[in-house]
């Protein structure tokens, strides 16, 4: 059957089966590849995806389901380069093997979008459905907190 | 090529770039979605996917393969069996095929595989492929696999090459003994005032990068073999590839391995564990990229897993603390296969005294095949395995004598010229410093109690220590090269695994040729194109590939120097590099850009040009190593080239009626002789800090009495998520300079893990007077000990 969705702003019309996953049909079909394969069992969030602004594990979520709907990868975080976040967890070496950033990315992107002053605590739990083996978690929450502190308006 | 000048001019100079907490050059790749992982490569219509049919049996013989009815499915294009590839690979001992020839020796073991356009169509067709086995008993502890009447596993074991130093036992499931032995134990234990025994035992563990094994392998119709793998090891794959797949008459030249970022390795993804298949398969459907993506579960049973131990450890010392003697016994559940694991038993075997300073030393490390997933490297590589008893030990033993633990390990703490228990030296260390740091870091002179009379917090300290284990030869190597603006590219093989590679090597360059970091572009390997690396394993390419770096960048510098002295008439000595311009010490008004001259060359007075493109190579390789020794001491060999010491401290609090622990503070200082960039240092002491405390709180690979794997995924082999991570973590850099190191760098990858599980062990006996010996330490097992403390109180 056909769908239409938003993709980062565009939309497309795309033709899935009853049992395709969204994720993989944002890497197969659209050819978004920042949306990572991780367990495909909704256990690692590196598949996390915005759909209309709340992040959802992409491989729990049947492409069907998402007729209509607005879908955001973090290549569609901002127009304008990169967002206020994106740059603090570059500036402070945040991540180390990378698979998880996308997935960790838009999730802070919402926590900010719906907390701009978050505590230390909701940082965790916005990010703890996201698994990283490499950093200890530490630095990205110190750069998701400096991230909010800057913020003179909500991030994005 | 230039090869390393230690401490040659530039070493003792204000540092510009080398030493500063520069920005990840992979950082913006990475947060902005561009990074590219194998599994993100598009190979177009023509990609073919592969399905693995595996072993259901620990132990068991193949009678026969039967695949007419997945061969008939519409949609497949090839099945094939053992019968297809019947050759040998493994990195250090060829002990194991392709595909499972007559037999299989665990559960997941792959028998054959299924090749289609469609993967569920390769997924439906690799059910109908039927084996017949033979079922076998299979022996899945390592002790029953050392009883005299055991069933070998491996009868051929004498047979299979093999690197120089293992030493298998014929005709047992030993696949190799290291026996390192230093004056005389028994003299030792007579001398001391106290001998103490005791056992430990750490289970299988699963490395849990992110991103699961994929490989994509192209054998197209000119011969040529392409393969994009996920691989800590690109040239190392290669020549494995190369050995394995010789009958078909590929060599090394026709063999070519891409390796774009990767997800995550610990050693996972080091040597070749599934990626052999990738290669192999491609070679049956000609002209078809065939793709092989793990499942979360088939990472957890068929790449490799971290080996269990079983340990025992007698230990005599004086009164005042001098350890006289070590006694220790490592037998190692390495798996049904152990052409890389048997490394691990050997590097344990040799350094097994731990960063102490002992006079008489017995140790077997036994390599001990089972019935269970091969074993491997793992971040630590056998030192996090045998440091938790050794560091338990440490603590038992202090107390028994009186003395405080922090205090008895500086008394013993080895130094610079001690001599180690296989016979060499041991390199300038700051284990005395790391120790005193760590310690005033978690305030050890001072005792704290919880406010709730139902928790009590304990403090639990350990030193560590490890060197790189590899062959005796080792090596790295870099090109170089400017472009027109004066920005560089490098070419290096080691791999970006996270740990910040890429940028301590332009660091390292932007040190010698005085351009920022920022102008630097460094990729990741490509064998065609990138220079020589072994493999980035063993913590050892900020110190190996960094001082290749630093060779092809002193090589650009001379060529530099070389042209400017032609044109200009400077003294080639009375040149250096400021700001991405050449000066001179005799003329301050010269001043001359590298953009101006690196690629178009500098113009003479005649309107001649003179010099053109800059490049440089570079190539590093221990000269001084060898694994040459007796087989029944150890002694007379150089097998490691330096140790990287430290220290860490633990302030935990834990619940009297639960047993839950929950991480206060951790304190680990680390000497990493110099820190290239310390952010990415510190970053190493979080990440592995984090990674050791969860293998000793709650990770632990369980399986069940047939060999099978009962929690192969992220809900039943829980890894930790941002709340299970310390209130707070202390990061401590001691820098004593590695005399033959970039910038007097070491490594320091590996280490930040290792110091985890002892802390945590006692840190609790600490807190609650209960010694645990056996990981991992949860909180159901804290809980059991308390109400069996609390019964034989009551009896």
């Amino acid at each position: 059957m056909d769908i239409t969705v938003t993709v980062n702003g565009e939309p497309f019309t795309l033709s899935v089966q009853p049992a395709d996953v969204l994720l993989e049909t944002l890497r197969s079909s659209v050819g978004v590849k920042s949306p990572k394969v991780g367990c495909e069992r909704g256990d690692c969030g590196s598949c996390t995806v915005l759909l209309d602004g709340h992040s959802v594990r992409s491989c729990l979520v049947l492409s069907v389901e998402t007729d209509g709907q607005e879908i955001t990868t973090v290549e569609g975080l901002s127009d304008e380069g990169l967002t206020r976040l994106q740059q603090t967890l570059i500036d402070l070496n945040s991540f180390q093997c990378g698979f998880c950033a996308p997935g960790i990315v838009l999730a802070a992107a919402e926590l900010l979008e719906e907390e701009p002053q978050p505590t230390r605590g909701d940082v965790q739990t916005a990010i703890s459905g996201n698994l990283c083996r490499c950093t200890g978690y530490e630095p990205i929450i110190d750069a998701v907190l400096a991230a909010a502190d800057t913020a003179e308006e909500p991030d994005r | 090529m230039t090869t390393l000048r230690p401490f040659e001019a530039g070493y003792t100079q204000d540092l510009r770039f080398v030493g500063k907490p520069a920005v990840r050059i992979d950082g913006i790749e990475k947060v902005s979605g561009a990074a590219r992982y194998v599994d993100d490569l598009d190979f177009g219509p023509d990609l073919m996917y592969a399905e693995i049919v595996e072993s259901p049996h620990a132990n068991a013989l193949i009678k026969n393969i039967d695949t007419a009815a997945a061969a008939a499915m519409p949609g497949v294009a090839k099945v094939v069996t053992g019968e297809d590839f019947p050759f040998e690979f493994g990195l250090y001992m060829k002990d194991r095929c392709v595909f499972a020839q007559d037999r299989v020796r665990f559960v997941g073991e792959q028998v054959a595989a299924v090749i289609a356009r469609d993967p569920r169509v390769a997924k439906r067709a690799a059910e109908l492929v039927n084996v017949t086995y033979e079922e076998l008993p299979s022996i899945l502890d390592p002790m029953e696999a050392l009883d005299t009447d055991a069933e070998l596993i491996h009868p051929d074991l004498a047979d299979y090459s093999r690197v120089p130093w293992f030493f298998p036992e014929k005709n047992t499931n030993i696949a190799h003994w290291r026996k390192t032995r230093k004056g005389d134990v028994e003299a030792g234990f007579a001398e001391a005032d106290l001998v103490l025994e005791g056992d430990y035992t750490v289970p299988r563990y699963a490395h849990c990068a992110i991103e699961p094994h994929v490989i994509v392998g192209l054998y197209d119709h000119s011969g040529r073999l392409t393969l994009w793998s996920a691989s800590q090891s690109p040239y190392t794959q290669r020549h494995l590839f190369a050995e394995a797949l010789a009958p078909l008459g590929l060599s090394h030249k026709d063999i070519r391995v891409i390796t774009p970022y990767v997800g995550g390795g610990f050693g996972g993804k080091a040597g070749v564990s599934m990626e052999i298949m990738g290669a192999a398969l491609a070679t049956a459907v000609k002209g078809h990229p065939v793709k092989i993506r793990f499942t979360r579960e088939q990472e957890f049973y068929n790449t490799y897993q971290r080996q269990g131990v079983v340990a025992h450890i007698k230990m005599g010392v004086k009164k005042d603390g001098t350890i006289t003697a070590l006694e220790h016994i490592l037998n190692w559940d390495a798996g049904a296969y152990v052409e890389y694991g048997a490394n691990v038993v050997n590097a344990a075997g040799l350094s097994a005294t731990g960063p102490y300073r002992i006079p008489n030393v017995s140790i077997d490390s036994k390599c001990i095949y089972t019935n269970l997933p091969p074993g491997g490297p793992y971040r630590g590589f056998g030192y996090s395995e045998f440091m938790f008893g050794l560091e338990s030990h440490v603590d038992r033993i202090a107390e028994a004598i009186g003395m405080d633990p922090v205090e008895f390990r500086r008394k013993n703490a080895i130094t610079e010229g001690d001599t180690l228990a296989y016979g060499a030296e041991m390199n300038p260390s700051g284990l005395v410093e790391a120790i005193d740091r760590a310690a005033e870091a978690i305030e050890w002179d001072k005792t704290e109690t919880s406010d709730d009379p139902t928790k009590a917090i304990g403090k639990g300290f350990a030193v560590f220590w490890k060197a790189p284990a590899m062959p005796p030869n080792p090596s790295s190597s870099s090109f170089l090269k400017f472009n027109e603006d004066g920005s560089i590219n490098i070419m290096v093989s080691g791999m970006e695994l996270g740990q910040g590679y890429l940028t301590v090597m332009a660091q390292i360059a932007a040190e010698i040729l005085a351009v920022p970091p920022t102008k630097i572009r460094v990729e990741t390997p490509d064998t065609d194109r990138n220079p020589y690396e072994w493999q980035t394993v063993a913590s050892h390419v900020t110190w190996s590939c960094g001082n290749a770096v630093h060779a092809a960048a002193v090589e650009a510098r001379e060529k530099i120097f070389e042209v400017v002295h032609q044109v200009h008439g400077f003294e080639e000595d009375s040149l250096y590099l400021e700001d991405e311009a050449v000066r001179s010490s005799t003329d301050p008004d010269f001043e001359l850009p590298l953009k101006d001259f690196v690629i178009a060359g500098i113009q003479d007075v005649d309107g001649t040009y003179k010099g053109g493109p800059i490049v440089g190579s570079g190539k590093f390789m221990p000269d001084f190593i060898t694994n040459s020794s007796d087989p029944e001491t150890s002694q007379g060999g150089h097998p490691n080239v330096h140790y990287t010491v430290g220290a860490a401290g633990v302030v935990l609090e834990v619940d009297r009626e639960t047993g839950r622990i929950d991480v206060k503070k951790v304190a680990l200082a680390v000497d990493v002789g110099k820190a290239i960039n310390p952010s990415l240092v510190e970053g190493q002491i979080t990440g592995g800090v984090v990674q050791g405390l969860a293998t000793v709180l709650y990770e632990d690979m369980r399986f069940d009495e047939k060999g099978r794997l009962l929690n192969p995924n992220f809900t039943d082999y829980k890894i930790p998520t941002a709340h299970d991570i310390p209130d707070e973590m202390i990061p401590i850099i001691v820098e004593v300079p590695q005399p033959d190191g970039p910038f007097g760098a070491r490594g320091v990858g590996e280490h930040t893990m290792i110091p985890a599980a002892p802390i945590v062990a006692n840190a609790v006996k600490d807190a609650l007077g209960v010694r645990i010996t056996s990981m991992p330490i949860t909180a159901e097992k804290v809980a059991l000990m308390l109400i069996d403390e609390t019964k034989e109180r009551r009896r």
